[in-house]
């Protein structure tokens, strides 16, 4: 029988859980319990009905052991489609929340439970998953080697489903550490930390018992991303639970040492979960998808080691002109400024891959994707630079500027990278021809584009409107809006901002579609991109 | 072998690569943070400061829980038009025992570091219940669940040793006097006496308008109550906290 | 404060020499002409098989 042992362990986890629920200290951390059992005892019952259906006489052949473990990648090639539909669907319902509040339903689906589950669902859930599955078919391919460690490629996946069911649920429970982007109370956080050092021991045993002699860059994007998140997590978590059967911490650090470190782990997760990572993505997919090498390797390996010095002295820049020690404001400033350099040394190899392939762009609506994702990855991190800069920072913090930034930058860059990386994963995870619909992903492009415009645009107009009401005098030196007529003047830019949000989720949806027709086998009947090759890959 | 081809070595050593750039990425961070655990010009010396009450405290919990931070800041940039519209700028000693900070990054909603003794206990229900009846622009979500659920007052001890273990301090009496301090706060019959000398300032009485039950909407409206007044600002000299 | 002032004096005159001269020397060294070749090598590991 296979996969007895973590039959085992899962029934044993769900009575576990069901302990928990009945011997806890607070009603949240009980529900939560309840959450868990129902999700472990229905995984025990998934695991049982599987075990027992398998046929008696002929036995499956198993996943080519000498292969690549391609299984696992293709698991995650779907959740990623799918959280994404998921978080962007969220972000949809908590932009029209702040247009027209009548949307919001207490207690669970308020705006204040939904914000982080939304941020979460779109970098953790979509961005994890796209990471985690990206990362295992590049560090196989690059390194010659099949996957270390067996299953543990399945534990690392299915652990870290389980951490993203949990925080969500966590989430609408009410169950939150506050710290953007590490809301997880501490138990949750413990079983991501299991599960990330799983990730490391698979991605870094991978690489060591690789054919190839080099170690190729994406690697190491990958690795200082999986290193440096691991850090950061452990640091920025550490805290006192009230009770262990309980579900209420408090953090180690408090005030000012506890606004830094969180902001030292809230901009890295931005420097290294969402840089770092997909820009070890961009190194595989894009020379991959145009099929020629990088543009200078060698620019890769100095732009790497600036790169992972600056961005972690960036964080006190979320923390301008607030009690924070000017000297370590002005620090952070300083180091945002100077990290537009390594960020554009990325976007130029990224680019410049392209160099004597620029017609692809017209005739391939996957590269167009990619370059469109380098492109926006060079916008936000001038972007950004120029925001950490004080004297601009005293007007576009605390405003939907700041939101702007960070969409153009997770929708453009880290959005775009991931679907093209998808589209060129899937034909080849499912060995499939080609795609359902070249002509699909074009729509997707452009709605994808669109809405991006559309959202940053608005956003920037509304953050720039904000601050400047927020700060406008009179010739009598009184101040001209009270805060309540600032939020009524933003009504229009919300709805906008919800509708450039809805154009990128359609654009997901077709993709949704498209991938799934794709896996079933089919190929849409259509016309080709005017200049392109025939559907047919070149010989590989 | 020349010094130059030894690079080969660290392009081809896994282990190498991890160990390099874990070291890499932790130096930015030493410097930049641990200072600020030692140098002593971080946080200011100011009178006034003390734990938060077991009801504040469990008020806070609610703000936390409720995400209020996604909106609301609490923390007073040093500018005229701040300073003008919510009051002093925030100190670094007022966030001294506040495990996580709520500084927020988000003004959707006004700053609330000083929103304590602005508005009356009413309003504040009422606001929380039905926001668009105070504010015809608001676009707060309604919290009027807060007023039908009662307050978990078990472990109220606990609450206070976790955050005594990380660095408030918390006495023994206060521990030992938790739950009835939380009972008595918003009980406009007990005697307060006790509650006053260890919590300075606290403020009293029934917060949610009904006195007969203890709600989550007492501890919030007394936490928002208390928010930023604790330190007197007409006592206080500029100079000494200047960075 | 002293510690401060000693470690920003520092951070201002030698350490930034110290982690130009460094940056320097890594961008020389990156680019030096003998690791053409193996950088083109490591550049062509992703379109070698699938």
């Amino acid at each position: 029988m296979k996969y007895t042992t973590e039959t085992i362990v899962l029934a044993v986890g769900a009575f576990v859980a069901l302990l928990g629920a009945a011997f806890a200290q607070d009603r949240l951390f009980e529900a939560h319990m309840w959450v868990l059992f129902f999700v472990l005892l229905a995984s025990t019952v998934f695991m049982l009905r599987r075990v027992s259906f398998a046929p008696a006489g002929g036995v499956k052949p198993a996943d080519d052991p000498e292969g690549y473990f391609d299984e696992v990648v293709k698991y995650g090639v779907i959740a990623t489609v799918f959280w994404g539909v998921v978080g962007f669907l969220v972000g949809v319902v908590v932009a029209s929340q702040l247009a027209f509040p009548d949307l919001n339903i207490e207690p669970w689906f308020n705006f204040g439970r939904m914000r982080p589950l939304h941020t979460s669902a779109v970098i953790f859930a979509f961005g994890g998953n796209a990471l985690i599955a990206t990362s295992f078919y590049v560090v196989q391919r690059t390194s010659r080697a099949r996957l270390f460690g067996g299953n543990l490629g399945w534990f690392v996946f299915w652990g870290y489903q389980l951490f993203i069911v949990m925080a969500a649920t966590g989430y609408l429970l009410g169950i939150t550490q506050s710290r953007e982007y590490a809301e997880p109370e501490w138990y949750v956080d413990l079983w991501l930390t299991i599960v990330w050092v799983a990730y490391l021991v698979a991605f870094l045993g991978t690489i060591i018992k690789r054919k190839e002699p080099h170690i190729y860059v994406a690697n190491w994007f990958f690795l200082s991303f999986i290193v440096t998140i691991a850090m950061l997590h452990v640091v920025n978590n550490l805290a006192i639970p009230v009770s262990f059967l309980g579900s209420k911490s408090y953090s180690a650090f408090s005030g000012v040492q506890d606004a830094l470190t969180q902001w030292w782990y809230g901009h890295n997760a931005v420097g290294f979960f969402l840089t770092a990572g997909f820009l070890g993505m961009m190194y595989y997919f894009i020379p991959k998808q145009v099929n020629r090498p990088v543009y200078s390797y060698r620019l890769s390996i100095i732009h790497f080691w600036a790169l992972i010095f600056m961005y972690i002295w960036a964080g006190p820049h979320h923390l301008h002109y607030t009690a924070l020690p000017d000297w370590a404001q002005t620090l952070g400033m300083v180091f945002s400024v100077m990290l537009w350099m390594p960020s554009w040394g990325g976007m130029i190899n990224g680019l410049m891959t392209l160099s004597g392939a620029w017609d692809k762009i017209r005739t391939d609506p996957i590269v167009r994707m990619m370059v469109m994702a380098v492109a926006f990855y060079g916008m936000a991190t001038f972007e950004g630079p120029m925001m950490s800069i004080k004297a601009v920072n005293s007007l576009s913090h605390y405003t939907d500027w700041t939101i702007g930034h960070v969409h153009s930058g997770a929708l453009g860059w880290n959005g775009l990278i991931t679907f093209g990386a998808i589209y060129y994963l899937v034909p080849k995870l499912w060995k499939r021809q080609r795609l359902y619909s070249i002509r699909m992903v074009n729509w997707h492009f452009w709605l994808a584009t669109l809405g991006i415009v559309v959202y940053a645009a608005v956003m920037w107009v509304a953050g720039i409107q904000q601050g400047l009401m927020w700060r406008e005098y009179d010739e009598q030196g009184f101040l001209v809006y009270s805060f309540a007529e600032t939020v009524t003047a933003m009504f229009p830019y919300y709805v906008m901002r919800a509708i450039g949000g809805g154009l990128f989720l359609l654009g997901a949806i077709i993709m949704a579609y498209n991938v799934t027709m794709t896996i079933l086998g089919y190929e849409r009947d259509e016309a080709p991109i005017p200049g392109a090759q025939p559907a047919l890959q070149p010989a590989e | 072998m020349s010094i130059l081809d030894k690079h080969v070595i660290f392009e081809r050593n896994a282990t190498l690569l991890l160990v390099g750039s874990l070291f890499v990425v932790t130096i930015g961070g030493i410097v930049e943070i641990a200072p600020l655990f030692y140098l002593e010009n971080t946080i200011e010396k100011v009178e006034g400061m003390r734990p938060y009450s077991p009801l504040e405290l469990a008020g806070r919990d609610i703000y936390i829980r409720e995400g209020c931070y996604t909106c609301h800041s609490q923390m007073i940039r040093p500018f005229r038009d701040e300073v003008e519209r919510y009051g002093h700028y925030s100190l670094a000693a007022e966030s001294m025992y506040d495990h996580p900070f709520q500084w927020g990054s988000k003004r959707t909603g006004p700053d609330l570091a000083r929103v304590g003794d602005r508005y009356s206990n009413e309003w504040h229900v009422q606001h929380l219940i039905e926001p668009r009846s105070v504010v015809p622009e608001s676009v707060m979500p309604s919290y009027a669940f807060l007023k039908e659920t009662p307050l978990e007052v078990t472990n109220v001890g606990m609450h206070l040793s976790a955050n005594r273990a990380v660095g408030v301090p918390y006495s023994d009496e206060m521990i030992e006097n938790a739950e009835a301090d939380l009972k008595a706060q918003a009980d406009p019959n007990a005697d307060t006496s006790g509650v006053e000398a260890r919590y300075p300032k606290a403020k009293f009485g029934d917060f949610d308008g009904d006195p007969a039950k203890l709600t989550e909407m007492d501890a919030l409206v007394a936490y928002l109550q208390m928010l930023g007044t604790l330190v007197d600002f007409s006592t206080y000299d500029d100079a000494s906290g200047y960075r | 404060m002293e510690t401060y002032t000693a470690m920003r004096h520092f951070a201002d005159s030698w350490g930034l020499l110290a982690m130009t001269l460094f940056f320097l020397g890594v961008v020389l060294f990156v680019f030096r002409p003998g690791a053409r070749k193996i950088a083109d090598e490591a550049a062509a590991i992703p379109l070698k098989e699938d």
